[in-house]
């Protein structure tokens, strides 16, 4: 199994996916922006950093890289693609996943590990039981997840959230548990089909026990265990 | 060539984090009654383009539709 990590100008997780897929013995490389050329990847990471600046939105202006139509039509042919942080902005620009990430409601650039409790979803990267808690870093500024009413509740319906922002005993206190104002806690989700998977906080950088967390390890082995499943 | 100005701004009922702070900020500074302080995108484009195409620029690129209203003013409109 072949994971194509793509690398936009600005992208500077690609190193880290890259380490955890390598610590898990998955086979890892890198697809630049440019390409357009994505045979023999069998699923697809957009890192997190900062593509071409941020600028005008986080996300925007990667959108319209060359490798990006590639990226739909990986995604549309039931490809397994998931963005982390940065890459889940320009999933959400991209229309492979719905609704959009704001500014932090308190203006500050977050960075800290984060409790994240796993939802019953269709997620194909996923397979934790409901209510699991993780610990995950987040590192992000824009990472408010917002979506109007009507989708919210296709998103629930449909079992296409996929974390939430939680306390450390999994519950969600009243107000919130988000530490960036993101609508309903929501930390991740899927499209429909649940190939697509966009999230805030870096399960990269819980892999490697030396940096005191692996419980991002199943992010990477779960699609890998359910690819190799259907190549038989 | 024309010139055009785009106003980006959130949409109705989107919380706008730097807006909010202004207005704190200000109500701190003494200022009474206001309402609400909004802080948005203002783009100037020159080129030769129509109105049609400079609304296809803000609707692919220049604005999110999912969070974002924008307004086109052409020059000698303003």
């Amino acid at each position: 199994m072949r994971l194509g990590v793509v690398l936009f100008p600005g992208s500077n997780c690609e190193q880290d996916v890259v380490h955890a897929a390598h610590e898990l013995g998955i086979g890892a490389e890198y697809v630049w922006h440019g390409d357009t050329d994505l045979a023999g990847f069998d699923a697809l990471v957009l890192p997190g950093g900062f593509s071409y600046g941020d600028y005008i939105r986080c996300g925007a202006v990667a959108r319209f890289s060359p490798v990006m139509s590639e990226v739909v039509r990986f995604a549309e042919r039931g490809g397994p693609v998931m963005g982390i942080c940065n890459g889940f902005q320009i999933l959400t620009e991209a229309h492979l996943l719905p609704g959009a990430l704001l500014r932090n409601t308190g203006l500050k650039f977050i960075c800290h590990p984060q409790p994240l409790r796993a939802e019953r979803s269709v997620c194909h990267w996923v397979n934790l039981p409901e209510g699991t808690v993780v610990d995950i870093p987040v590192n992000h500024n824009e990472g408010n997840y917002y979506c109007d009413a009507e989708t919210l509740e296709r998103l629930n319906a449909n079992g296409q959230v996929v974390l939430r922002y939680c306390e450390p005993d999994g519950s969600r206190a009243p107000g919130g548990s988000a530490p960036n104002g993101a609508l309903d806690d929501i930390a991740g989700i899927c499209n429909e089909r649940g190939n697509v998977f966009g999230l805030m906080p870096h399960p990269e950088r819980a892999v490697d026990p030396l940096v005191g967390t692996t419980d991002g390890r199943p992010f990477f082995t779960t699609v890998m265990a359910r690819l190799a499943e259907v190549a038989g | 060539m024309a010139r055009y100005e785009v106003y980006v701004t959130y949409k109705q009922g989107i919380f706008d984090p730097p807006g909010a702070t202004a207005e704190r900020a200000l109500a701190n500074l003494g200022y009474e009654g206001i309402q609400s302080v909004k802080i948005g995108k203002y783009i100037q484009i020159e080129a030769d383009a129509g109105l049609e195409t400079v609304r296809e620029m803000c609707e692919r690129l220049l604005a999110n539709p999912v969070i974002e209203d924008y307004r086109i003013v052409t020059e000698g409109e303003a």
